[in-house]
């Protein structure tokens, strides 16, 4: 592979740069021993300076995608997918570096598996993974995770997700603990108990469909004490896949007031309703669930303002045995590593965020909160880069999906845009041409 | 000398730097007697009660020797159960044994505040030997006369106090006692056992031990108590050594001159590497011979202030110094 590429009359778009007009610009980029080595208008890079040269006319350039909130499922669970797969997804949706959440088997609450896990990503992953910790053994939520141990073995977050923290002190104590290490701790906002046997949102459509119901309250009320104990700690929280209206307007609240709060959106809560739910498909099964309308606009708007941070995944793999069950029984949750990138750009296409914030939402800010020093495109770091075709239409298909599950509720679904080169520290891990 | 006019010793935020200075003199006044094994007979005929309604080994011992080396008598009433338990209260226990006349009452009690609500109950001199998370006076002291015996000055010394700070008695009296001496001092520990907000105790903080050990003059690991430690707090004994011990590693950052205190009973390669506990920076046993002489001191002051006029004849010709 040649050591030294140059990028070609790409637009080139960076929030992560000072200038405005170096934010985005037709412009020529130069990788030279996996890192970038200069970024200048088109012409001004001597292509003999290149050993490979890629023409990215009409494409854009973006420092590499980060995924903060993906599940790979090893070691344990490797039916429904294994670093070796979710990474190759990963690349071919554009991202770059990862980072996977605990609810593995065992638990990734202890350094040996925070250890196992990067050492397995160095034997089969196409992309940097970054392991999160739990906050809790075993995800039980009453003894503290060894924190501090997974951190020294590269975790650069604590989060339990899906288990959420019910016991309030013991959260509390995360949070104060976390400080220590300078690490996030990232919260999944529902009150388990409101939550219940809750298959859907509840709403008429609940009601209709004669599922149980897991009311918006339920994320509220958990986003507001995640919020409270932020305020009372000082720890950075990041909030994952906010959903509602008002969790966000608490959300805004603690943002106005200075504390250092953080959030993200999914691609499909930003895509879908719970209308969706209708078929009874349990691909559109997923927690938080799928809302209403408003709360759909609210999310839509609380990122195209910059109230919502981030854009992460929460890529869920599942293998039949976990879906193709009645509904309430179905596990939660659905890939979205590959659909990322046109389920989000829509919103760009459709006018509702600009492109500067979608970059950013997908590249910077992900970058910031793990503390990692990628998501830009400044010469002399490494080169983890994106190119994108924002024209190119494609179909999602069976035989496209990389992952080991095919949990998603996009199937099928015409896109417009796709990622067609992935470059990680100056190699090239996807290519759509191949 | 001036006496000491101290009824009640409580609290070492009580104290001015005055009072613990004219303590420390006492107690340096009374070391080569009780080094050579003397008795000093201020407390002749006087009874005190060691009333320790938590347990205590090495607390009660010191205290009994210190009444002891006074000529004093001791009584010692333990239980481990609340009097509560027993269906009678704190109050009515005290003054049931304040009714059989005893001079003094050295109280421990696991609730924070009890030695200070007897104190406005009773008439009989009160000494604070430990309540809750509040205060170990007379520890706080030991610590603080340790400190100038080993430094000569405590004033602008760096005291880096390492562990359970939140739940620590011991730290709260010394943060008294060393800046009223004129010591900064800073604390460190994980998080979940620093108080919500360090900065109300007038110290420094850091989470990371290795922030603070270069400049230290004086660290003071606290124990880490397993028995109250419950797992929200810390994951594990095993990262808190790793994280937050003085471990041998830890102990190269210290200044050549610096010293390492413990308030006792150690857990070996938790919060003290066995080496350094036992290395030539610990003046651990040093603590526990002052903690007798510094509790003299106290209960000299309290019992018989009266007669601390006679001290004069065992005073050094000059105070204030050090004996290096």
């Amino acid at each position: 592979m040649a050591d030294s590429i140059l990028l070609q009359k790409g637009r080139i778009l960076d929030p992560s740069q000072d200038r405005k007009e170096n934010q985005d610009f037709v412009g020529d980029l130069l990788i030279e021993n996996g890192k970038i080595s200069a970024v200048a208008k088109s012409g001004q890079i001597p292509t003999s300076r290149a050993e490979k040269i890629i023409d990215a006319k009409g494409c854009w350039i973006l420092p590499g995608l980060i995924d903060v909130h993906v599940h790979f499922r090893e070691p344990g669970l490797e039916y429904k997918e294994t670093i070796e797969t979710g990474t190759r997804a990963a690349v071919a949706g554009g991202f770059t570096s990862v980072a996977c959440m605990a609810n593995t088997q065992p638990v990734n609450d202890a350094p040996h598996v925070t250890s196992f896990i990067r050492e397995r990503a160095k034997q089969t992953a196409s992309c940097r993974v970054f392991p999160v910790g739990a906050i809790s053994k075993g995800l039980k939520g009453e003894e503290l995770a060894e924190i501090g141990g997974m951190i020294e073995e590269g975790a650069r977050a604590i989060s339990d997700d899906g288990m959420a923290v019910m016991n309030s002190y013991l959260m509390r104590k995360a949070m104060d603990y976390a400080k220590a290490f300078n690490i996030p701790v990232i919260t999944h906002s529902e009150d388990l108990n409101l939550v219940g046997q809750g298959a859907m949102n509840e709403s008429a459509f609940s009601n209709a469909l004669g599922l149980r119901g897991n009311p918006a309250a339920a994320e509220e009320i958990m986003v507001a004490r995640d919020i409270a104990l932020c305020r009372l700690t000082r720890c950075p929280v990041h909030i994952s896949h906010v959903t509602t209206e008002l969790a966000l307007d608490h959300i805004r609240r603690a943002k106005d007031a200075g504390l250092p709060i953080t959030t993200e959106a999914t691609p499909h809560h930003l895509t879908l309703t719970e209308e969706s739910v209708r078929s009874y498909d349990t691909n559109f099964k997923m927690a938080p669930p799928l809302r209403g309308k408003s709360d759909l606009e609210a999310i839509q708007k609380g990122l195209a303002d910059g109230l919502i941070d981030l854009i992460a995944t929460d890529h869920a793999p599942h293998g039949l045995i976990d879906k193709a069950v009645e509904y309430d029984q179905a596990a939660s949750g659905i890939i979205g590593l590959q659909t990322a990138v046109p389920l989000t750009l829509k919103l760009v296409t459709e006018g509702k965020l600009t492109l500067n914030r979608w970059v950013e939402a997908m590249t910077l800010r992900p970058a910031q909160l793990l503390r990692l020093p990628y998501g830009t495109l400044q010469p002399g770091r490494e080169a983890d880069i994106t190119i994108i075709d924002p024209d190119r239409q494609w179909r999602f298909t069976e035989d496209t999906v990389l992952s080991k599950s095919r949990n998603t509720p996009f199937l099928n679904w015409e896109f417009k845009g796709q990622v067609i080169t992935t470059i990680i520290a100056g190699k090239i891990s996807y290519s759509a041409e191949q | 000398m001036k006496t000491l006019e101290i009824k009640h010793f409580l609290a070492a935020a009580d104290l001015n730097a005055d009072e613990i200075r004219k303590l420390f003199d006492l107690a340096r006044a009374f070391a080569p007697h009780v080094r050579r094994g003397e008795t000093i007979p201020l407390l002749q005929g006087k009874t005190v009660v060691n009333l320790f309604f938590e347990n205590s080994t090495r607390t009660r011992i010191s205290f009994e020797l210190a009444t002891r080396k006074l000529g004093g008598n001791t009584l010692n009433f333990a239980t481990s159960t609340s009097s509560v338990s027993k269906g009678e209260t704190l109050i009515d226990t005290a003054k049931n044994i304040e009714a059989m006349g005893p001079h003094c009452l050295v109280v421990r009690h696991s609730s924070a505040g009890s030695p200070t609500i007897l104190a406005h109950t009773l008439a009989v001199p009160i000494v604070n030997a430990g309540d809750g998370f509040h205060e170990h006076p007379t520890q706080g002291l030991l610590d603080g006369f340790t400190i100038e015996e080993k430094l000569g000055t405590i004033a602008g010394k760096r005291v880096v106090i390492l562990g359970d700070i939140a739940h620590s008695r011991v730290a709260r009296s010394n943060i008294h006692i060393l800046k009223k001496l004129g010591a900064s001092v800073a604390v460190c520990g994980p998080p979940t056992l620093l108080p919500p907000k360090p900065e109300i105790l007038g110290v420094d903080y850091a989470y990371r031990p290795e922030e603070l050990l270069r400049e230290a003059d004086v660290v003071m690991a606290l124990r880490i108590q397993l028995e109250r430690q419950n797992r929200m707090q810390i994951p594990s004994v095993a990262e808190y050594s790793r994280i937050w011990g003085l471990s041998r590693e830890r102990a190269k950052l210290l200044k050549p001159e610096a010293i390492i205190l413990h308030p006792g009973p150690i857990n070996r390669g938790v919060e003290l590497d066995p080496e350094v506990a036992d290395g030539p920076r610990s003046v651990i046993l040093d603590q526990v011979f002052n903690g007798v002489i510094t509790r003299m001191a106290v209960l000299a002051s309290v019992c018989v202030p009266e007669r601390l006029k006679e001290l004069e004849k065992w005073m050094p010709k000059s105070t204030g110094g050090s004996r290096g």
